[in-house]
């Protein structure tokens, strides 16, 4: 990786982390546990990563093995987080 | 860039896309479920974009674990209960940890280990960092959760040089990475970087009373996100570093948000110990000769019925008695003979931000119902019932006024200006902070002694008869 590239990265962390500040500091107290739970479930975004792990060419045993054991806790993660939050918001009723 | 790589990056520019419009819909009760509906299709998009990729070989293999991994997460969302909603919310955290951990490795070996490739620098350290951070939260997410369902104690456990020793550890695992860097196929030095960055996980979050958990929560779903960013310098993947900085932003808030909350800062939640000095401090103060009344049931179901507006402040001890239900009872019964019922929220009420707005959604309880302490302050003096159910120090003045108290400054709910405050309470114990509570010594304060879904059971057959 090249400098100029890493540079890329962060702008893109940079207004990535403002841009997410700016949304969830407009969410209201009563959302905070399924905004925590969803967010929980972005961040099984590893999911991504691990996949990907599965699958460089000419791997072989731990490598694999990690990249897998990686994607069914990603998995757990991203299911898991998205269907308790929507269990939780269906709950959310106005008077 | 082939079709096929333009295909998938610009998959991976709209899954991130709406993760963003997902976030930006959680503003609004109303529209909330949709969002949470849209961030998970920007993830089935990643996923299934990503899956496409793959050679065939592979393809058996990760279905497999893709389904395993479903399966489980379906499962457990859909069995947990409402209460036990923060120990999930801690342990699935801990998964996302340990996967960006998983992955860190994974590919470090694939290069360095399996197939004698050089990792330029930028890539290690990133891969690093994913080992480390994704150790902690892993290890700290699990014993938060150990500590929220009591399989350990939640009480804070601290020893003599705890903070050198963390600190020692950092420094240790800095060494170790520095190694790794030095000569890249040190396996030991990622051996060692990984161990220490699980045993930092645990010893972080051991000096953490139950209280403050909300705090170490927030902070470790924050720590997920940040995991999840280096995993995607490792892997050169926008997608991962943008949705990575979305988690981590919203971990950073709502720490911010439970710290002003307590009036502490970060720093002090994080040290820990809260609570068990200060409980000392005050028994030799001698402030324990704290007069209190107390009141039957059916005299404060009369109070009830007499009352033209009440306003329910609910705490930890609300979760533990699991009366969110017949809480509610209480406030159609309420209303239903014309009596304003109303919710004051504290920030840091419960064991994660959010908690009592749950349980009360989950019975029932409409949430324009569910006022936050600023939107109510006003209206306390007019109220003629203040009704504590399980909260303590979220509602003591000597917050407003007693500079020697561990929780002065602290914003609380006045309960103390309303007319007439109820405590519903097991026993006179005190609160996390480990002081007495001066409001159950006012005149305008009631005790309503025992295990609060029974005495509120009652409470609610009174008013029935009535």
């Amino acid at each position: 990786m090249t400098v100029e590239y890493l540079i890329a990265l962060f702008y893109i962390l940079i207004l990535a982390s403002y841009c997410g500040f700016e949304l969830i500091s407009k969410i209201p107290p009563t959302l905070h546990t399924p905004l925590m739970s969803g967010s929980n479930a972005i961040s099984g975004i590893t999911i991504v990563g691990s996949i990907l792990c599965c699958n460089q060419l000419g791997y072989t045993g731990a490598s694999k093995i990690m990249g897998m054991v990686a994607v069914i806790l990603a998995m757990i993660n991203v299911v898991g987080g998205y269907a308790v939050t929507d269990r939780m918001l269906k709950m959310f009723k106005k008077q | 860039m082939s079709y096929s790589d333009i295909l998938i990056k610009s998959a991976y520019l709209l899954g991130a896309i709406l993760f963003i419009i997902g976030i930006k819909r959680m503003n609004k009760p109303a529209t909330a479920r949709r969002g949470n509906q849209v961030s998970a299709i920007g993830m089935l998009i990643a996923i299934v974009v990503t899956l496409l990729q793959l050679q065939i070989i592979t393809l058996p293999e990760v279905m497999i674990c893709i389904a395993i991994g479903s399966g489980i997460g379906y499962y457990v969302a859909y069995k947990v209960k409402m209460t036990q909603m923060p120990e999930m919310v801690a342990l699935f955290n801990g998964f996302g940890g340990l996967a960006s951990l998983g992955v860190g490795l994974s590919d470090y070996w694939f290069k360095s280990i399996e197939n004698g490739m050089v990792i330029d620098n930028i890539t290690l350290v990133s891969i690093l960092l994913s080992v480390l951070i994704g150790g902690v939260t892993f290890t700290g997410s699990y014993i938060a959760f150990a500590k929220l369902n009591g399989r350990i104690s939640g009480n804070a456990i601290v020893f003599k040089g705890q903070h050198i020793l963390n600190l020692l550890l950092l420094l240790a695992s800095c060494v170790a990475g520095g190694f790794v860097m030095w000569q890249q196929d040190m396996i030991l030095g990622m051996y060692i970087l990984a161990a220490i960055s699980l045993l930092l996980g645990v010893l972080v979050v051991i000096p953490i009373g139950g209280a403050d958990m909300p705090v170490v929560i927030s902070l470790l779903n924050s720590y997920s996100g940040m995991a999840a960013c280096a995993t995607g310098f490792v892997l050169n993947n926008y997608m991962l570093i943008v949705a990575g900085a979305l988690v981590g932003s919203s971990g950073i808030i709502l720490t911010d948000i439970m710290c002003k909350g307590m009036n502490r800062s970060l720093l002090n939640v994080v040290m820990g110990g809260f609570g068990q000095t200060s409980a000392t401090a005050v028994t030799v103060g001698g402030k324990s000769d704290l007069v209190v009344k107390e009141v039957g049931v059916e005299e404060a179901a009369i109070l009830f019925e007499s009352a033209s507006s009440v306003v329910i402040v609910p705490g930890y001890g609300m979760a533990v008695a699991q009366a969110q239900h017949i809480i509610k009872e209480l406030m159609e019964l309420l209303l239903k003979k014309n009596i304003n019922v109303r919710f004051a929220i504290h920030p840091v009420a419960g064991r994660m931000p959010g908690h009592m707005n749950v349980l009360l959604a989950e019975a029932n309880v409409p949430y324009d119902r569910l006022l936050e302490p600023d939107q109510i302050d006003d209206d306390l003096s007019n109220t003629d019932i203040v009704f504590i159910v399980g909260a303590n120090d979220v509602v003591n003045p000597a917050a407003r006024h007693d500079k020697s108290s561990p929780i002065y400054g602290m914003p609380i709910i006045n309960a103390d200006k309303a007319k007439t405050v109820i405590v519903s309470k097991r026993s006179m114990a005190s609160g996390y902070a480990g002081i007495e509570n001066e409001l159950f010594g006012y005149p305008n304060c009631l005790m309503l002694f025992g295990d609060a879904k029974a005495t509120l059971t009652k409470v609610v057959n009174e008013i029935k008869e009535m």
